[in-house]
């Protein structure tokens, strides 16, 4: 009798347990984005008891594979997400991803600090990169070759940058890939010649340049003013995509408060920019 | 004791059970569990093979298009299409075209209208890149430099698949690691198994047979920061990682699997043939360089063919400390890109079942059949050898 009085009670423990732990958010993707997820998740947890909120990264592409198969409620991207991948959602689940802004980021161009060039316009550094100029004294340095750094073309910075720098045109297939933007600007802080770029939260032992428009416009720093009001020239939001059907209830909930001053507040922690007011709904 | 029976030593079964050799069930079970096992890493391999394969069959058979613009039918034209045109249009599988409705078809509908016009207008926008002349012929894109004719680079408006810089890439850094860790390996085996001392045989062959344990990430770490640093001091070259770091580091993996195999070659030669030569007043260095190492020949070059099979599919080394840029270069001291550090490093962003996705699985392939053969080859020289002594000395 009593041990059949334990077990019952351990059964109704369980289904507490079972019923009080009902939320449960899964978050996959952008390995850009991961820190910031997971501190969002653990500031969103801390309030919501009741909502469990995993986060991992894996690349923007792993977290569109796993939006697709259905084993993540959300995806991270550090870029669109690209028609191939509408493409699959649409068979797998009949509607295509919603997509949610959740903050801005600023990219720099890194030099050594003990080169002498301070700024460069948007057609410059396109042509560095590129491969056409291929030596500093070209853009107003000293006379010795330049040595580019760029990522791997898996990561969504890589992207970005060959889209809206280069316009579209190739990386110079002398430029050495680095796993990371720490590594790029590590490798660029030891070659005094060498350039990189990647997140403006990043840059200790390197030197943010100035970058301007084009000839005729000011070279602006990539400040945060300068980022959230527009005048800094490279600059990308960073995405979390979501299948419709999911988006209800807690999702939902959460959703909205990553894009609330609360959340957006967090964003400056990890070292990105928070959304302009307008994009906030 | 003379009347013991003739099978005496298998009746004495385990545990006592008197039943013979099938008597002892706890033996009959684990060497059946071990066969098995066997069994099942013969078809491990055989099933990563057929999944490799299976990744890559639509690529090799010409069956993806990369092109970057398509042909394109606006979305309120959809009516007009037949179910089969519509379905050919959008690329679907019968089953799938089935189970989606109206409003899901024109959602693909209107995703390849927008992607038709974000498509680039280049003239190389409309070629399939994933055809055969494209990987291995030389191209001059318009939106990459005239100089560069073999490009290797999948993102971007146009996915350029070229292989050559892959493939010189891979081939520079096993050169250069087997340049450096062949006669290393060697001459320390023939001084292990020949010249010295067996006290000191007894340190030296488990000390360098240690490196194999060292895991290949240290190890590209270790190029990556102190080897890289110090052979551009001493070399001078511009770009600090390339293929000759990265050679490098990858020869100190390499060296414990030639050394082990050389060395059991060179042991396996009977001694009867030292001691004939040293009887005919050869010394020790000529009894070892002249008819010791000629009678191993093949075990040495098997250990050579595995140490390439080894050194061409190592990666973590190769990934860190080789630069990873694409370059169509026969230089030494260019960054270089291998076959195993691009499929590490690109897999995990690659649309899952697009011409990227495949491409990878197709190189994968490539490097899984040279490694396959190579390791066949070494093997096979291998038994022949040891049945060619064998064979003689009795």
């Amino acid at each position: 009798m009593k041990a059949l009085k334990s077990t019952s009670l351990l059964a109704a423990a369980l289904a507490l347990a079972v019923s009080a732990q009902a939320e449960n958010i899964t978050v996959k993707g952008s390995d850009t984005l991961v820190v910031l997820a997971q501190k969002w998740a653990e500031a969103y947890m801390g309030k919501h008891a009741d909502t469990k909120i995993q986060v991992t990264g894996g690349g923007s592409g792993t977290g569109f594979a796993a939006l697709q198969n259905k084993t993540t409620d959300l995806a991270n991207a550090s870029r669109k997400i690209k028609p191939a991948e509408i493409t699959t959602c649409i068979k797998a689940f009949g509607k295509r991803p919603t997509e949610y802004k959740v903050c801005l980021d600023g990219l720099s161009v890194f030099v050594s600090a003990d080169n002498a060039v301070k700024e460069l316009t948007v057609a410059q550094i396109a042509d560095i990169f590129n491969g056409k100029t291929k030596n500093w004294k070209e853009v107003g340095g000293a006379d010795a070759p330049i040595t580019v750094y760029s990522r791997e073309n898996s990561s969504g910075t890589y992207e970005f940058f060959k889209e809206n720098v280069l316009q579209g045109k190739d990386f110079a297939s002398s430029a050495q890939t680095m796993p990371g933007t720490a590594a790029v600007l590590q490798a660029v802080a030891k070659d005094k010649n060498g350039i990189g770029y990647g997140g403006a939260a990043y840059g200790a032992g390197a030197k943010h340049l100035a970058v301007k428009k084009d000839d005729a416009s000011p070279a602006i720093e990539p400040t945060e003013d300068n980022v959230i009001k527009g005048l800094y020239p490279i600059w990308r939001y960073l995405y979390v995509y979501v299948n419709p059907a999911l988006d209800k209830g807690e999702v939902a909930k959460y959703l909205t408060w990553i894009r609330s001053d609360e959340g957006q507040k967090i964003v400056k922690d990890v070292g990105y920019f928070p959304l302009p007011k307008n994009l906030r709904e | 004791m003379t009347n013991v029976p003739h099978n005496a030593k298998r009746t004495v079964g385990w545990m006592g059970i008197h039943r013979g050799h099938k008597a002892r069930p706890v033996e009959w079970l684990a060497e059946k569990f071990i066969y098995l096992i066997s069994l099942t890493a013969i078809l491990m391999v055989f099933l990563i093979f057929v999944f490799v394969a299976r990744e890559a069959m639509p690529l090799v058979m010409g069956k993806m298009n990369s092109a970057a613009a398509r042909p394109v039918i606006a979305a309120k034209e959809m009516d007009k299409l037949k179910p089969d045109e519509l379905r050919d249009y959008l690329g679907l599988t019968a089953k799938e075209f089935q189970q989606l409705d109206k409003e899901a078809l024109t959602a693909l509908m209107e995703v390849r209208e927008e992607e038709a016009k974000e498509a680039p207008k280049d003239k190389d926008a409309t070629v399939n890149t994933t055809e055969w002349k494209y990987l291995l012929g030389a191209h001059h894109w318009s939106d990459s430099r005239p100089e560069d004719r073999y490009v290797w680079q999948p993102i971007g408006r146009i996915h350029k698949y070229n292989l050559w810089p892959l493939i010189i890439g891979s081939l520079k850094t096993t050169i250069v690691a087997l340049l450096f860790s062949v006669p290393l390996a060697l001459a320390a085996a023939i001084y292990v198994s020949q010249l010295s001392s067996p006290s000191l045989k007894e340190w030296l062959k488990p000390a360098i047979e240690l490196l194999s344990g060292v895991p290949s990430v240290v190890l590209g770490f270790f190029g990556l920061i102190v080897m890289a640093t110090f052979l551009q001091g001493t070399f001078g070259y511009q770009s600090r990682l390339n293929a000759f770091v990265a050679g490098i580091a990858l020869g100190l993996a390499v060296i414990p699997v030639v050394f082990s195999i050389a060395e059991d070659a060179l042991t396996s030669v009977p001694r009867s043939y030292t001691q004939a030569a040293l009887a005919l007043g050869a010394s020790k260095w000529q009894a070892a360089w002249q008819i010791v190492l000629p009678a191993a020949a093949p075990g040495v070059f098997a250990a050579v063919v595995l140490g390439f099979g080894r050194a061409i599919g190592e990666t973590m080394v190769v990934l860190m400390a080789s630069g990873n840029a694409s370059i169509m270069s026969l230089s030494l001291f260019d960054s270089t890109r291998s076959i195993t550090a691009t499929i590490a490093a690109e897999l995990a962003e690659a649309v899952f079942g697009g011409h990227h996705y495949r491409m990878l699985f197709l190189i994968g392939a490539m490097l899984f059949i040279v490694t396959f053969l190579t390791n066949l080859a070494g093997d096979l020289i291998m038994h022949r050898l040891k049945g060619r002594l064998e064979g003689r000395a009795k």
